[in-house]
């Protein structure tokens, strides 16, 4: 493989993710946005969020599964609900990784 | 363990409270990055150009999209394009920070943005949702975060294709189980639940019709724009 091409497709693959990641906070950030304009944004997060996270639960190779090897869908539920209840983020994420590796060692 | 993490005074606890929030990024990020450097090793990319990827485009899925593209002898310019198309979405993920980042130097907000991947954004936009956008703190995140990537990257290129499994340890959970505690943390009501659940089935349906790598941005924008729509329509 040609390390000089490589590094050039690095290059352009930096700029174009470096590009759309500053552009909105220098654009954005010393001005006063329009309310209709901070109410979009404000559900920005919540929306990103679902959009990577629910299909990472729910589909296995672009088909939903709720068959009972599909640990990351299970343990998501006690997960959620401890989020909820406790709002602790280690408390989540240990329960999770541990549910998930628990399914694996007994069930999977 | 809530209430440490948001009120921090000395040097000291700045640093504790960085990586504790950081440490799920960190579990995430090491395997991940590992398989990085091993696919790149693969692939017959050199040591530094694996490394140099890492450190200055630092974007895991487009990294590991670039590298099979390599593999698979597609041309440059589709590789960028492709990264391009992937990363957009960062675009929305840093205009909904910005109005946190009023007072922030223009070179601060240069090099903050430099370092938000998908997950440095879920933790900022939790923290600062919260009132805390202590700058040290945010820097300190991001930088623990692409160090863990960029060594990550470096350890699976040197080991080549011994990487244990990290399958057992549930350590492939550590990021769903990080966007499941963010996301419940960014719920504020009813309404909140109800965008969560249309934007995760609207970018379900685009993984499904075929447009994985515009699902998240396609969903991000309708999701939004529905929770605009439903807010308003409510209020009449």
């Amino acid at each position: 493989m040609d390390e000089k091409i490589v590094f050039l497709t690095i290059v352009g693959m930096t700029l174009v993710t470096y590009i759309p990641r500053v552009i909105p906070v220098l654009a954005l950030a010393s001005r006063t946005l329009p309310a209709p304009v901070v109410r979009w944004l404000s559900f920005v997060p919540t929306a990103v969020l679902s959009a990577m996270l629910f299909p990472s639960l729910l589909l296995k190779d672009a088909s939903f599964d709720f068959s009972p090897e599909n640990f990351f869908l299970w343990a998501s539920i006690p997960a959620f609900i401890l989020a909820w209840r406790t709002k602790s983020f280690f408390g989540t994420v240990a329960l999770g990784m541990s549910l998930v590796a628990a399914g694996r060692y007994f069930l999977g | 363990m809530t209430t440490s993490v948001i009120r921090e005074e000395s040097p000291t606890s700045t640093w504790m409270s960085a990586l504790r929030q950081a440490s799920p990024i960190v579990m995430g990020y090491v395997p991940v990055g590992a398989a990085f450097g091993v696919l790149a090793h693969k692939t017959g990319l050199s040591l530094i150009n694996t490394v140099l990827m890492s450190t200055i485009v630092f974007a895991g899925s487009a990294q590991l999209i670039a590298v099979a593209m390599f593999a698979a002898g597609m041309p440059p310019l589709s590789i960028i394009a492709t990264t391009f198309v992937v990363n957009l979405r960062h675009l929305l993920m840093t205009a909904s920070l910005a109005p946190h980042l009023k007072s922030w130097k223009k070179w601060q907000l240069a090099l903050f943005a430099y370092k938000i991947t998908d997950e440095a954004f879920a933790l900022h936009s939790a923290r600062f949702a919260r009132g805390d956008t202590d700058k040290t703190t945010s820097f300190l995140i991001n930088s623990i975060a692409h160090v863990s990537w960029v060594l990550a990257s470096w350890a699976g290129f040197l080991t080549g294709s011994t990487i244990p499994d990290i399958k057992p340890l549930g350590l492939d959970y550590a990021l769903p189980a990080m966007f499941i505690a963010l996301l419940t943390m960014q719920v504020k009501n009813g309404l909140h639940i109800f965008v969560a659940g249309f934007t995760g089935l609207v970018s379900i349906a685009l993984i499904q019709a075929g447009a994985d790598q515009w699902s998240v941005i396609i969903a991000t924008v309708i999701g939004a724009t529905f929770g605009v729509g439903v807010e308003s329509w409510m209020k009449k």
